[in-house]
């Protein structure tokens, strides 16, 4: 409903013809730019897909306490249960025997598999880790890695990125050498050498891959800022800004940044997916984490001394392995869905 | 074009002091007594050994002489002899391989490198027919469908896809076998009668006249090749998709179509050939990513070339195989960039003629 204080805000229509009409309560509310963007990912099923699966990791990592007990009050959670210390792995839904959870929770009792004593509901691997446990609680390493490390390179990418496209010169030059220099070792070489060259540093803990992931992870980032600001630098209403004597920060924070920012929504997407892949794999060669830790990663490694019969152990690499492949799944289809709502070159056309 | 091409040339050895500088930066992570141990082969045990390492080697001198040091390598007092220095090709000696870190990648190289070449092949022609159909079946189910794959390929893990691999046609199937080769011939390859010309497994069973042998060879690089396919197959894939469909938007192509051009002409003539061009930089590039690649691959099919290798060394902390490695991974990515620049700027008639 339109009032006097409301004025009618018209913008250019959906048809072709250009015609003109009333801003929804949608763009009103975040603004035409945000409307589209979230209108376009709730109408597109592949993203809608991605958001699902997402969310359900989320649960997984908040109700981890409920869906995996711990034996007791004092275990260090992330550290997976072992049911002695037998090298077979053990299947599905065997006896769990010693160190099981400190208690039955409702949904085990009532919804599933409706039993008064704790099973390995997926079994176990060599060493006898639990690995439901380790599926349950990965969840919140996952998420853990993925936020960490999108966090830091994003900040550190926008930043130098932001300094070489905006002032361009020699202080580009020189920034996007470095990069160059960075760029030059293939990622996942880079990140191996410097997590396993941190760890006698940080101890075996997740800080290693966590900060060498950062350390070769942000060059993306910068280049692309950079690309973005270059061109949007240039944009008229910028120049405009500047000619009515705006300050270089000003312009930055309020003109450039905001309008080359929507590209890199599009990588932190897609990175937030990349990043526990590459996560994982370190912890598959065995860099950083201690044994045990509870990592999908850590726990795919364990099939490595398997190899001539992983089709009887096929749950050691399945489950593990399920649940990486979905995660990386969720962000990058959140993230392809978002490139092709941001693509101005697409835009206007029916994507 | 010229002057674009000194420029990258003149940017070159900076790029590499830079990765020097950077990967022996990586190096002050460990303090002076566990570097210590990288100077000797024997671990020293006693803290006056310790110390004398130490001083021997400057590791308490500032940064730069420390890198400098490394660099071109220190006159012996004793000798009077010059030894170690990068530069002068002494990448120290490798601790997991027990000989020195050279001769591991000299000895390793080949197999990573056909195995590399041996993915590369169906990784471009997939990876180009696939992005360029979908881009002519644009939101079609052709289009569709091959981005979810691509999506999918992206989103897969390469230890798990290889673990399933092994699970089904090692395991279960017993088809295909992780290595290089079967027992029988790994024995029957280091014998006299049969000379390694390149050391290529492949290559050099064809030369010794050996069909047996190559077919062998064959078998153990279905298994690796398929999982590096994937995930560049998805990348080259998505590339093209993209390329092809930026021109398909260009002026020209309206032109062409206006002047009453068949549509297969115009694909063929004026698409294509524009799109490929970015394609075939990146297809450049692919064989350095694959080669940057085979870490997790080789490691899990225990493949013996240099990613294995690398991977074992940085489990047990090896780190002067660890630098070699890097230092010699990134100077050949650097000199596929370089290439790679250079034949955008041959191929691409807007940046040769300007």
């Amino acid at each position: 409903m339109t009032t006097v204080s409301d004025p009618v805000v018209l913008r250019p229509g959906a048809n072709d013809a250009g015609e003109l009409r009333e801003m929804t309560r949608l763009e009103k509310a975040v603004g035409p730019e945000w409307a589209r963007l979230i209108r376009g990912i709730i109408t597109n099923p592949l993203s809608v897909t991605g958001i699902v699966l997402v969310f359900l990791f989320a649960m997984l990592a908040l109700f981890a306490p409920v869906l995996a007990p711990p034996p007791n009050e004092n275990w260090p959670r992330m550290q997976i249960p072992r049911d002695g210390f037998k090298a077979e792995p053990q299947p599905p839904m065997s006896v769990w025997n010693k160190n099981s959870p400190m208690s039955v929770p409702w949904w085990y009792r009532n919804v599933w598999p409706r039993q008064e004593q704790w099973v390995h509901l997926m079994g176990t691997t060599s060493g006898q880790y639990d690995i439901w446990y380790g599926f349950v609680w990965g969840a919140r390493t996952a998420f853990f890695a993925s936020f960490v490390v999108t966090f830091a390179t994003t900040l550190l990418g926008v930043l130098v990125g932001t300094f070489a496209g905006f002032y361009g010169g020699w202080v580009d030059e020189i920034l996007m050498r470095v990069v160059e220099v960075f760029v030059a070792f293939p990622f996942i070489t880079g990140a191996l050498i410097l997590a396993s060259l941190l760890t006698p540093m940080f101890g075996r803990s997740v800080w290693p891959a966590t900060v060498a992931l950062i350390i070769f992870g942000w060059t993306g980032y910068a280049r692309q800022l950079r690309g973005d600001i270059l061109a949007t630098k240039e944009r008229d209403y910028v120049l405009a800004a500047r000619a009515s004597g705006a300050k270089d920060s000003h312009l930055m924070l309020t003109h450039v940044i905001p309008n080359a920012m929507f590209p890199t929504l599009v990588r932190i997407s897609l990175n937030m997916g990349a990043v526990v892949l590459s996560f994982a794999a370190l912890s598959f060669l065995g860099i950083g984490l201690p044994e045990g830790f509870a990592d999908w990663g850590q726990i795919v490694s364990f099939a490595r001394s398997w190899i001539l019969t992983l089709d009887v152990y096929w749950y050691i690499i399945v489950f593990p392995g399920v649940a990486l492949l979905l995660y990386g799944l969720g962000w990058n289809l959140i993230g392809d869905a978002l490139r092709d709502i941001l693509d101005p070159k697409l835009r206007g056309k029916k994507a | 074009m010229t002057a674009y091409i000194i420029r990258r040339l003149l940017i070159l050895p900076l790029i590499l002091f830079g990765v020097t500088l950077l990967i022996f930066s990586m190096l002050q992570v460990l303090g002076p007594v566990e570097r210590s141990a990288l100077y000797v082969r024997d671990i020293p045990k006693t803290d006056r050994q310790v110390d004398a390492i130490i001083v021997r080697y400057g590791l308490d001198k500032p940064f730069y002489v420390q890198y400098w040091n490394w660099l071109v390598g220190t006159v012996d007092g004793n000798t009077g002899e010059r030894v170690g220095g990068v530069l002068r090709g002494d990448l120290g000696y490798s601790r997991s391989g027990r000989e020195p870190v050279i001769d591991v990648l000299i000895r390793r190289m080949p197999a990573t490198l056909e195995l590399a070449l041996w993915a590369m092949v169906p990784v471009i022609a997939f990876g180009i027919w696939l992005g360029v159909k979908a881009a002519l079946n644009h939101n079609k189910l052709f289009d569709q469908v091959a981005r979810v794959f691509a999506i999918i390929g992206w989103s897969f893990p390469t230890f798990v896809f290889a673990l399933l691999l092994l699970l089904v046609f090692y395991a279960r199937l017993d088809w295909f076998q992780p290595g290089q080769l079967s027992t029988g011939f790994s024995q029957e390859v280091i014998k006299p009668g049969f000379t390694q010309y390149t050391r290529m497994m492949t290559i050099d069973s064809l030369l010794n006249l050996r069909p047996d042998i190559f077919l062998d060879a064959l078998r153990h690089l279905i298994m690796p090749v398929t999982t590096l396919m994937v995930v560049e197959v998805a990348l080259l894939l998505k590339i093209t998709r993209s390329a092809m469909l930026e021109e398909m938007r260009q002026d020209y192509v309206t032109t062409a179509r206006a002047k009453g051009l068949p549509e297969k002409m115009i694909t063929n003539r004026h698409i294509r050939r524009n799109a490929l061009i970015p394609v075939i930089t990146v297809a450049g590039l692919t064989l350095a990513g694959l080669m940057g690649g085979v870490v997790i691959t080789e490691t899990v099919f225990d493949y013996p070339g240099i990613g294995s290798w690398a991977a074992a060394a940085a489990v047990s902390l090896d780190v002067l195989s660890m630098l070699g490695y890097a230092l010699f991974s990134a100077v050949l990515l650097v000199a596929a960039n370089l290439i790679v620049d250079i034949m955008y700027a041959v191929l691409d008639p807007r940046v040769r003629l300007s």
